[in-house]
């Protein structure tokens, strides 16, 4: 076995030293009938680098690369161009192959980069701090409400019917086990998103309301007079954006006052992976920091006055606090940290913003195309790099044609929402700077045809 | 003429004749200082080249950003200076040793790594048509199969996103089975003293009341204790096997005959499932629920701190509760998606999604390359080698170092250590910090909480007997000049990037974020 470096006469030495006749002495602690006399029945034997290689490479074959056809899909997972030397870094043994720092005297790389991750996403956020990173941007929302109602012992969270309905579903299965009451609704095909019901909702039991920005149909609507009527009934206003490129070209949800923001980093340096490992970004305001779920990386000296960094305030956490810790998340997602982090340095300032507009100028040039196919409009009248069209039959049988085709069209809301008729007609397509125009007159053409 | 492995030699003196105190740069040699990129890229600055934006008109409803974001950038050659260099700062199992207990750091192949970036893995959107994703489908399916045959459970959960999210997942598939027998009532989960951090906080989430079970001398679960506290408000128990000291429970199967007849369930952590991986199916000793962390057993890597992928495999009692979505292979060979629009027929008792899409599916082929490696021959190695090599550690070093446990037998995977022979005022802290001098990253220290000062070796089963004995020479020497007092073990590590931490002052005035100083 190439990953085992002991030879049979080094076992047999080391059993010598232990005073073990043979490796069964050392399971004797298990009971006999649960001992297996071989290896587990019905499963082959070890494989060759090659062997393994060509069968993985098999199972990858059967899948339509995203890359290789025109791509419009998104509904929270973006397709960007990753620069290459992201990928190279973070393969780096000592970033790949380390463990979570808790030496910190030889963890300072790991620590360092967290201490920027966390700089960078809470300016891209608008809020005062940020967190070392959560599981996904599911995961992330729903820890935000529980945090919301930590802070403001309220229980009741108004969810947007801009949410991505999976994470409606993420927070609905926690909610049954945490007490928290949520008030829920499904989206309207409507240029407008639900403000309006949101404002008029909020009560003195209120611990939140959730907004995603830009929302599930790829809307975009000003989020302060939210955030006042929140504020006015003591509770918080949690922001989530599932495209953080998108923060590169808008207001961000902090500068209009929101508590909490979360998101889903995954659209830079990470890909697409068939939906995770992803990265959950989690911010907030500065009063907030200790309720924060997850790690916190944090500046501090040492013994010789120099400048370096530590895990901190875990005092929050469950290692220490036990059952009494702000969440039970141990292992985060540093590596997509990492990834998010470098790719991140790599734009700059100039560069996200260059890639943001770049992203909304081709998404504004592929709305106004497929609004030409006979039968199709745009929803929309604000959005950054997606945007929701209607057609005049139901989306989901048309993008399976079009993937018959080798064209991926969008995400179908009959897939995102069944049983949803109202909803059925529409397609949510996105567009980034990885879309050429030729993409967009591919799938406008087979639109046009399957819709004949 | 033998090398000197050290690389001393002897007519060199201890600090260098003439080396001086500080550099210029505050570099020493190839141990290079990294500034911040906030202090050294600026906003004009970037590492990508973009083609040339659309003219065209906006359409962002009014909220176009009026603000700067405050985003330094820097050239490609200078990022990818920076994140080497941090790198290097950096202690990883690629550079030794890693004996971090509970924690299995082992090698991460590359085969793994070279997989899950081939473009049918990589480069393949959550949401596409089922259609086009049968690879992918088949990738969960085909790991499933395998985690479901070496455990001897009856189905699995893929989605958890990592351990303490699979703790979740299995204690939620146990309260939903409850509700449905019309038990919501049981409140109780009980957990031994000895358990991870992450259990009781798990237990607490789902919220269930936790009430701790002691150990005996032996460090094992008290089961005498545990019987006496069934009843009918206990939901279930939790318990980690092996244990976080090391040891394998001996009464599970005992433990689960009486929490079922109970009317409990048994939650098994099994964050030290690679220590019987292929040796003992856990399905065998009644586990009604058991997280398999990917990143430990089937070796994805651990990456500063995750991604991790946590897996649930469940008896068939709890199988029906299992959260959405998940797959299933058809008679014809088509792997279908169950969601929330088609689990209504078949699945009706799932207690719902726990996250956004399908798992981590970039741990999943990196676990199922690993799996097919070294297939069922190959996991049954790993066991034998992971406890062998373990045990060598702890019969090497037990005239040295206290080990509580080691009177009553073998240990499992992970070797345990207490400060008890230390010299007064030096602390099982100091023998770790003494470790990173050696070149080691140290052990898993203070943990579990029913050894003082403990420390938990677990060496892996992909060490030499070479590597293993270098570090037990290291251990012992700093073990030695703990008992013996050796004030300068107080004050290491003394050849690290950076000397001990001042962790209170980062907790007290905490400084998360970087901000620009006034000028000097």
């Amino acid at each position: 076995m190439r990953y085992l470096p002991l030879t049979q006469s080094d076992r047999d030495a080391m059993l010598s030293v232990i005073g073990a006749a043979s490796i069964d002495d050392l399971f004797v602690d298990v009971p006999p009938a649960a001992r297996l006399d071989g290896p587990v029945h019905d499963l082959p034997n070890h494989a060759s680098e090659l062997a393994v290689e060509r069968h993985m490479t098999a199972l990858a074959r059967q899948n339509v690369v995203a890359g290789e056809v025109p791509f419009f899909l998104g509904a929270g997972a973006y397709r960007h161009h990753v620069p290459a030397s992201v990928d190279h870094l973070i393969q780096r043994g000592e970033f790949l192959t380390a463990y979570t720092p808790y030496q910190p005297e030889i963890a300072q790389g790991t620590l360092q980069m967290l201490f920027e991750f966390q700089t960078q996403v809470a300016r891209l956020l608008g809020t005062d701090v940020a967190n070392a990173s959560m599981y996904d941007g599911s995961t992330a929302c729903w820890e935000a409400i529980g945090m919301a109602r930590r802070i403001t012992k309220k229980a009741k969270a108004i969810l947007s019917s801009g949410l991505h309905p999976h994470y409606v579903s993420v927070a609905k299965t926690m909610a049954k086990y945490t007490g928290d009451l949520l008030d829920t609704a499904v989206p309207q095909l409507t240029a407008e998103t639900d403000l309006d019901r949101l404002i008029a909702a909020i009560d003195d039991e209120t611990s939140c309301v959730v907004v995603q920005y830009p929302d599930i149909l790829g809307r975009i609507a000003d989020l302060r007079p939210l955030a006042d009527a929140c504020h006015a009934k003591k509770a918080l206003l949690i922001a989530v954006v599932t495209e953080p490129v998108a923060l590169g070209a808008l207001t961000s949800p902090g500068e209009m006052d929101a508590d909490i923001v979360v998101g889903e980093g995954q659209s830079l340096g990470v890909g697409l992976q068939f939906g995770g490992p992803y990265v959950g970004l989690f911010g907030c305001k500065d009063k907030y920091v200790r309720q924060m779920p997850g790690r916190l990386c944090g500046e501090t000296v040492d013994a010789n006055g120099k400048r370096g960094f530590v895990l901190t305030l875990s005092t929050r956490e469950q290692h220490i606090r036990r059952e009494k810790a702000t969440s039970n998340i141990c292992t985060n997602s540093g590596l997509c940290a990492l990834a998010f982090s470098i790719h991140m340095t790599l734009l700059g300032e100039k560069g996200l913003r260059g890639l943001a507009m770049l992203n909304h100028r081709k998404a504004v040039a592929a709305a106004d195309r497929l609004a030409q196919v006979p039968g199709v409009s745009v929803v929309n009248t604000g959005f950054f790099n997606e945007f929701t069209l209607t057609l005049p039959v139901e989306a989901r049988p048309v993008v399976r044609t079009l993937a018959d085709r080798g064209i991926l069209a969008g995400v179908s809301l009959g897939r995102l929402y069944p049983g949803e008729a109202d909803l059925a007609n529409g397609l949510v397509v996105a567009v980034t700077e990885t879309t050429t125009g030729e993409d967009v007159e591919t799938l406008a053409a087979a639109l046009q045809e399957v819709l004949a | 003429m033998s090398i000197n492995q050290s690389g001393w030699r002897p007519a060199m003196t201890a600090a260098g004749d003439a080396a001086p105190s500080l550099t210029f740069t505050g570099n020493r040699a190839l141990m290079l200082e990294e500034a911040l990129i906030f202090e050294i890229g600026d906003s004009e600055t970037t590492g990508v080249d973009l083609a040339d934006t659309l003219v065209g008109e906006d359409r962002l409803a009014g909220l176009a950003r009026a603000t700067p974001i405050g985003l330094p950038g820097l050239s490609e050659p200078e990022t990818v200076r920076h994140y080497t260099r941090l790198s290097r700062q950096n202690y990883a199992i690629d550079l030794g040793l890693f004996p971090l207990g509970s924690c299995t750091m082992k090698h991460n192949p590359r085969l793994n790594e070279k997989v899950a970036r081939l473009p049918g893995f990589a480069d393949v959107h959550p949401l596409a048509p089922v259609d086009t994703v049968q690879g992918a489908l088949g990738v969960i399916n085909e790991l499933a199969v395998w985690l479901i045959k070496l455990t001897g459970m009856h189905g699995v959960a893929m989605s958890p996103k990592a351990g303490a999210h699979g703790e979740l997942c299995g204690i939620l598939c146990i309260k939903a089975a409850l509700e449905k027998r019309g038990e919501g009532h049981r409140k109780v989960i009980l957990v031994p003293e000895s358990a991870h951090g992450t259990n009781p906080a798990t237990a607490a989430f789902a919220g269930f009341t936790v009430e701790d079970i002691p150990a005996t001398p032996d460090g094992r679960v008290d089961t005498d204790a545990l019987k006496a506290r069934l009843g009918p408000d206990v939901a279930a128990v939790m318990i980690t096997n092996p244990n976080t000291c090391g040891l394998f429970e001996r009464d599970l199967k005992a433990i689960s005959d009486a929490v079922h007849a109970a009317g409990g369930y048994v939650y098994c952590d099994g964050a030290n499932f690679n220590a019987i991986v292929g040796r003992v199916r856990p399905g065998d000793l009644g586990v009604d629920a058991m997280h398999i962390n990917l990143h430990k057993t089937f070796s994805t890597p651990h990456g500063g701190g995750g991604p991790g992928s946590g897996p649930v495999v469940l008896s068939k009692a709890l199988s029906p509760f299992g959260p959405l979505p998940f797959t299933a292979r058809m008679a014809d060979g088509h792997i279908q998606l169950i969601e929330e629009e088609t689990a209504g027929d078949d699945h009706p008792d799932t207690f719902g999604r726990m996250t956004a899409f399908h798992g981590q599916m970039g741990m999943f082929t990196r676990a199922l390359t690993y799996i097919l490696s070294h297939g069922a021959d190959g996991l049954k190695q790993v066991a034998e080698d992971a406890v062998l090599n373990a045990n060598y550690v702890l019969r090497s070093l037990e005239d040295v170092l206290d080990a509580p446990f080691a009177g009553a037998g073998p240990c499992m995977h992970e070797a345990l250590f207490s400060d008890a022979n230390l010299a007064d005022g030096f602390s099982t802290l100091d023998v770790a910090k003494g470790l990173i001098d050696e070149g080691f990253h140290p052990m898993t220290v203070y943990f579990p909480l029913v050894v003082h000062g403990a420390m938990l070796v677990e060496p892996t089963e992909t060490e030499s007997k070479a590597a293993l004995d270098q570090f037990i020479g290291a251990l012992r020497s700093v073990a030695e000049r703990a008992k013996a007092g050796d004030p300068a073990l107080k004050s290491a590590p003394h050849f690290a990037p950076r000397a001990r931490l001042d962790e209170t002052l980062a907790a007290r005035k905490p400084v998360l974020v970087w901000k620009e100083r006034p000028a000097a």
